[in-house]
């Protein structure tokens, strides 16, 4: 069963327009890693001869995902933004699978957190895309301790 | 004195053009999904994003979602590289766009890789994008775009792509 803040998770990032347009789904949710799926839909084709998703909708799920790993992160995170964000596009994605983008915050600074994502078809020896970002980092203030400036 | 062949009158050319772009831009479906058209000026390209509640990223602010941005910026790239690519056989008369069906559309060029920097926040109104082709060789091509909603000089994005070109073997 997932925890209660995992669902809540969830329930936040399912809830964002665009990503329900897309038809997003967060699957996994912890310290900083997102694993977020994406179903495959005919209005996201970007090669009507090859019925192969646009490059940008890669990109949405990326971002979604990129944002959703950094609010992760286990140091009270509150918000977020991309400064960022290069995709680096492998293979094109098998018309009819599902893709699914695993994003993992793997440093941050005091304000500044940095993404690598990779995302997969069904196919999971080679990625579709890989993505590396860098997002902003907003933290709740922390409460001030007596003596210190 | 030399006979100089008669100009072809302007609606003829405008069709032309009109024709051969709306059949690119209309011919992918994400790009219809996203609602972006595209403005002509001679063979000057402006693509256009008009807002819509399905865009939005951040319910809070409200803004648009960052992978809107990046995919506007994505498409207006590829359009305009694409553009670039049948000005000459539509110019010359080699292509006509009255053959380009969805059956039978140019070879879309294949994004390698794209980077987008957000340099404000994308607010809930129409946002615009040109893009400039700043090198384009047989097999790669190097593509930088601009974004912007109220003013020109204020971008909320800009990004730089590179990309393989389509193969033209069999044009």
């Amino acid at each position: 069963m997932e925890s209660r803040k995992t669902a809540a998770a969830r329930q936040f990032i399912e809830a964002i327009p665009h990503s329900r347009a897309l038809g997003m789904v967060l699957d996994s949710l912890e310290d900083g890693v997102a694993v977020i799926s994406m179903p495959y839909d005919a209005r996201f084709v970007g090669d009507p001869q090859t019925g192969v998703i646009h490059g940008g909708a890669v990109s949405a799920l990326m971002d979604t995902c990129g944002g959703a790993a950094v609010m992760s992160h286990p140091t009270g995170v509150i918000g977020t933004a991309t400064i960022d964000l290069r995709i680096d596009y492998m293979r094109p994605a098998k018309p009819g699978d599902r893709i699914t983008a695993r994003a993992e915050c793997y440093h941050v600074t005091r304000s500044v957190a940095f993404v690598r994502a990779t995302a997969h078809d069904a196919d999971m020896s080679l990625p579709v895309a890989t993505a590396t970002g860098a997002f902003t980092l907003e933290r709740a203030p922390t409460p001030k301790r007596e003596g210190s400036a | 004195m030399t006979k100089r062949a008669k100009p072809e009158p302007v609606q003829v050319v405008k069709e032309r053009r009109d024709a051969a772009l709306k059949a690119i831009v209309h011919g992918v479906p994400y790009i219809q999904f996203l609602g972006i058209e595209f403005e002509r000026r001679g063979d000057e390209l402006t693509a256009v994003l008009p807002f819509d509640d399905k865009l939005i990223g951040n319910p809070m602010l409200p803004a648009i979602h960052g992978g809107v941005t990046a995919a506007f910026l994505e498409v207006a790239a590829i359009i305009e590289l694409s553009w670039s690519l049948i000005w000459e056989e539509m110019e010359s008369g080699r292509l006509d766009p009255k053959t380009l069906d969805p059956d039978h559309l140019p070879r879309l060029p294949k994004t390698i890789d794209f980077t987008v920097d957000y340099l404000r926040t994308g607010l809930p109104r129409d946002a615009y994008a040109r893009a400039r082709v700043n090198r384009s060789g047989r097999r790669y091509a190097s593509v930088h775009v601009e974004a912007w909603q109220d003013n020109r000089s204020r971008l909320f994005a800009q990004g730089t792509g590179h990309f393989l070109m389509p193969d033209r073997s069999d044009g």
